[in-house]
């Protein structure tokens, strides 16, 4: 079996579109709302959860075959809750202006249902090397709405794309307003629900009846 | 071996979390001395963009020794008290009435740089401002957060907030009035006021409410300074 037979270029892949963390499971939802205000968090947001999954991935990985499986779910948080510690302390001493970006983010890194649910449902089941494709790609798949959703509310909110004006002065002297509810939480929901919509559209087996 | 036995799974799981306190005592601790560093250089170029300069992490302690000529604490009364102003614990040293002040000098000019303690919506504010020697006319400011929304109220580290600050003053008739955070549109009487951020409207206030209370433990240090 090669590093990336079809088995394994399918599991990296699919969660790109026809498994999308986000779109289809419906995870991590609750971050993308948060972080999605400015393009520049929700892309380090991206990053920082395909770090943390592919590697917790492979950790709970090797050790399947030894995990109680009363106690799966508590060696899952432990293992995810040390690994974004550490990643965040060796942030704090090598890359500071990193670090203060991801302060917020931190605590909801560890929280992110997609960890769990990758954990849960790959992970325990599947090879290290697996596991860390799955990592990435449902990892890439979310940082992919992410960085949608927060395109277009920092263009349409604030008229700017990570801090550079976008959005010409002649714009505004002509009477455009930025749309202030494009930074408020309820437009992300809803940004969101319309890439559903489209995905959907483009896709009619993912239609439920 | 019987994975769901009990001995097993109270084993698995006491060797796991003594292997996690392990690794984590032993990075933090292998890590402090750069960590201490980072936040030192955070602090100083936080107290320089105070005075609108700008400096890297590399170069702000030496523009910070080049600058900031002395450094104390004052009490509530205005006098000198004992004490690292800049390795203090603004939380704490703030309850127990103490703060820390800079004078830098910029251009031949002093400028009074003293530290500011809040709170925002979801965390601490923190932030540093700077006075001319009149000791009423703000020079500059710099605020910081640890939580704030990244698009609504963490939009007060941005400059295009902090420097509405500049020119204003915090006395009116040598009354001390702090300067209001008001929501854009809207105006303060009997003192200076900048526009609140948008949707930030309760880290605005918080900000409103750090200049006053902060700056009022500074009055009677000003007011003895005043020329």
């Amino acid at each position: 079996m090669g590093l990336l037979s079809n088995k394994n270029k399918e599991v990296l892949v699919s969660p790109l579109s026809k498994n999308n963390p986000v779109i289809i499971q419906m995870l991590g939802i609750c971050s993308a709302l948060a972080v999605t205000s400015k393009l520049e968090p929700a892309i380090v947001m991206a990053i920082s959860v395909t770090v943390v999954v592919a590697f917790a991935n492979v950790i709970i990985s090797l050790l399947r075959n030894t995990i109680p499986n009363r106690i799966r779910i508590i060696v899952q948080l432990v293992v995810v809750a040390a690994l974004v510690t550490i990643v965040s302390e060796v942030l704090k001493a090598f890359a500071y202006d990193v670090n203060k970006q991801l302060s917020v983010f931190v605590g909801l890194i560890i929280t992110n249902c997609i960890l769990m649910g990758r954990l849960e449902a790959f992970a325990l089941g599947n090879g290290p090397w697996e596991s860390f494709l799955d990592g990435i790609g449902n990892g890439l798949g979310y940082g992919l709405i992410l960085v949608i959703v927060g395109f277009f509310r920092e263009l349409l909110g604030s008229g700017t794309l990570l801090g550079f004006q976008v959005i010409p002065q002649v714009f505004y002297d002509w009477g455009y307003v930025n749309n202030g509810l494009m930074i408020l939480p309820p437009m992300a929901l809803i940004v969101i629900a319309v890439i559903i919509w489209v995905h959907r559209a483009k896709n009619k087996e993912l239609q439920e009846n | 071996m019987n994975r769901d036995s009990n001995v097993y799974t109270v084993v698995y799981a006491s060797i796991m979390v003594l292997l996690v306190a392990v690794l984590l005592a032993f990075t933090s601790q292998a890590l402090k001395s750069y960590q201490k560093e980072n936040e030192d250089n955070d602090k100083r170029q936080q107290i320089l963009r105070s005075v609108n300069v700008t400096a890297t992490a590399d170069e702000a302690k030496a523009k910070y020794e080049e600058l900031i000529k002395e450094a104390f604490l004052v009490n509530d009364k205005g006098e000198k008290v004992e004490g690292d102003a800049f390795a203090a614990d603004y939380t704490k040293s703030f309850a127990q009435k103490t703060y820390p002040v800079f004078i830098a000098e910029i251009d031949g000019q002093t400028k009074y740089v003293m530290a500011l303690q809040g709170t925002g919506l979801w965390g601490p504010l923190w932030g540093y401002i700077a006075l001319d020697a009149d000791t009423n006319t703000i020079f500059g400011t710099d605020f910081s957060h640890a939580g704030e929304t990244p698009g609504l109220g963490a939009e007060i580290t941005n400059p295009g907030f902090s420097q509405q600050f500049i020119g204003k003053k915090i006395f009116k008739n040598d009354t001390f009035k702090s300067v209001a955070v008001v929501k854009p549109g809207k105006s303060a009487i009997d003192q200076d006021y900048v526009d609140g951020i948008s949707g930030g409207t309760i880290t605005s206030q918080g900000v409103d409410k750090m200049l006053f209370d902060s700056l009022g433990g500074y009055v009677q240090f000003l007011t003895s300074q005043k020329q």
